[in-house]
């Protein structure tokens, strides 16, 4: 169930992503070539900021906007309303970020 | 009129109410040229069983009380034919989906209009009758939107299509909410903004898919699904002049 801020936020979100995603899959392209190797690609991301900037915002548009079309789907499929949507999206939210966030300190952090 | 003067006999399956759920009964009902479904369900309830319940009154597409589900599609009866429907000269008669039903092929559409209203639909006028009339260009932009669905006829073909309707009790849906497009386009409402706000909380424009169902099967011809765009991007356009 959605009002117009969650809405927004959805929508704001998914067009943070669209250049995200493509700088993704192109770099990866790119990485790919020649073979790929753990160490090639920590060597490019630990330690730089603008990888832990560049991932670090798409965790934080992709855990907003799965989090808020969770929440339209666990309503349109079992009803739940109230308080308890409202824990499931701000929980689902959390999760998603402290998994993202995860990840990302991992491979930029030195 | 002879009632069974054709070769070919349709399989009908309607919807009877029994001990608080149902099930579908079938009867053979000649087919004929030019028949309608409406035809169909009256010749069941004239020559079959005389208990069979559904509604009607104006027979040719204007007052919106016919409406059943058709195949699995709800449809204005009284304008369907039954070439256009049929399958395997097979018909399925249903009462219209997201309403509650009274009896057989009669819904109580309380909750349709109910959200009509709350989304908004009731004029608010800007001036009295002692006021002179207020001129309104028909050729403006914002009239030739309001204009667009003003031939609603109320028949919750569109609101029975939706599935957002379907799986969130709260939702206005696509009738209510074109209403509401309509106002916020129209001049002559008193209250525009007051509309943009009952559609942007919980249950409003924000929560359509934008799948189209509605559009596609409005028997006007109407077109519900882009008066809902346009809501959101009234609201949303609002929201970021006003920061709310
Ligand atoms: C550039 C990437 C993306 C774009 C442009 C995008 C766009 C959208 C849009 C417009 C909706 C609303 C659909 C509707 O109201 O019917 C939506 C819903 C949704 N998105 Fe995304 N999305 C993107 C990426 C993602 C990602 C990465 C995830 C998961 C991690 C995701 C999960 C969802 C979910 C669960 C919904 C709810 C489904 C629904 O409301 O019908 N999306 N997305
Ligand atoms: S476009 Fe929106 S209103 Fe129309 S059927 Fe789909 S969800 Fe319902
Ligand atoms: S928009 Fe079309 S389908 Fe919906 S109630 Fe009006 S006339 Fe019927
Ligand atoms: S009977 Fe009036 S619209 Fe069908």
């Amino acid at each position: 169930m959605l009002d117009l801020r969650l809405y927004l936020a959805q929508r704001l979100s998914a067009m943070v992503m669209v250049p995200f995603v493509f700088v993704h899959l192109g770099v990866m392209i790119y990485a790919i070539q020649g073979g790929l190797s753990a160490s090639e690609i920590l060597g490019r991301t630990q330690g730089s900021l603008f990888w832990f900037l560049f991932y670090g915002m798409f965790v934080v548009a992709s855990s907003l906007h799965a989090a808020i079309g969770l929440r339209v789907i666990v309503h349109e499929v079992t009803g739940l309303r109230g308080l308890l949507l409202a824990a499931l999206t701000w929980g689902g939210f959390v999760v998603f970020f402290f998994l993202g966030a995860r990840a990302v300190t991992a491979v930029t952090m030195i | 009129m002879t009632l069974s003067n054709s070769d070919t006999n349709l399989e009908v399956s309607v919807w009877r109410t029994r001990n608080g759920t149902g099930l579908y009964e079938t009867f053979e009902v000649p087919a004929h040229d030019n028949q309608t479904i409406l035809d169909v369900v009256s010749w069941i309830q004239q020559n079959a069983d005389p208990t069979l319940t559904y509604r009607f009154a104006c027979r040719v597409g204007m007052c919106g009380s016919c409406a059943m589900m058709v195949n699995g599609a709800p449809r204005w009866t009284c304008r369907t034919h039954v070439n256009k429907v049929l399958k395997h000269n097979r018909l399925k008669i249903a009462p219209l989906r997201n309403l509650p039903v009274i009896k057989d092929l009669v819904t109580d559409m309380d909750p349709f209009f109910d959200k009509w209203v709350s989304a908004g639909g009731r004029h608010e006028p800007t001036r009295t009758r002692h006021d002179p009339i207020e001129e309104i260009q028909p050729a403006n932009e914002q009239r030739a939107a309001a204009d667009a669905g003003i031939e609603c006829i109320n028949c919750s073909v569109c609101y029975a299509a939706c599935d957002t309707v379907a799986n969130n009790a709260d939702y206005l849906g696509p009738a209510a909410l074109q209403r509401a497009w309509t106002i916020v386009n129209d001049e002559k409402h008193g209250d525009r903004q007051d509309v943009l706000d009952t559609v942007s909380a919980a249950g409003g424009c924000q929560n359509c898919h934008s799948m189209g169902n509605c559009t596609a099967l409005c028997p006007n011809g109407l077109d519900p699904l882009s008066a809902i765009a346009g809501l959101k991007r009234a609201t949303m356009r609002q929201f970021f002049k006003r920061g709310n």
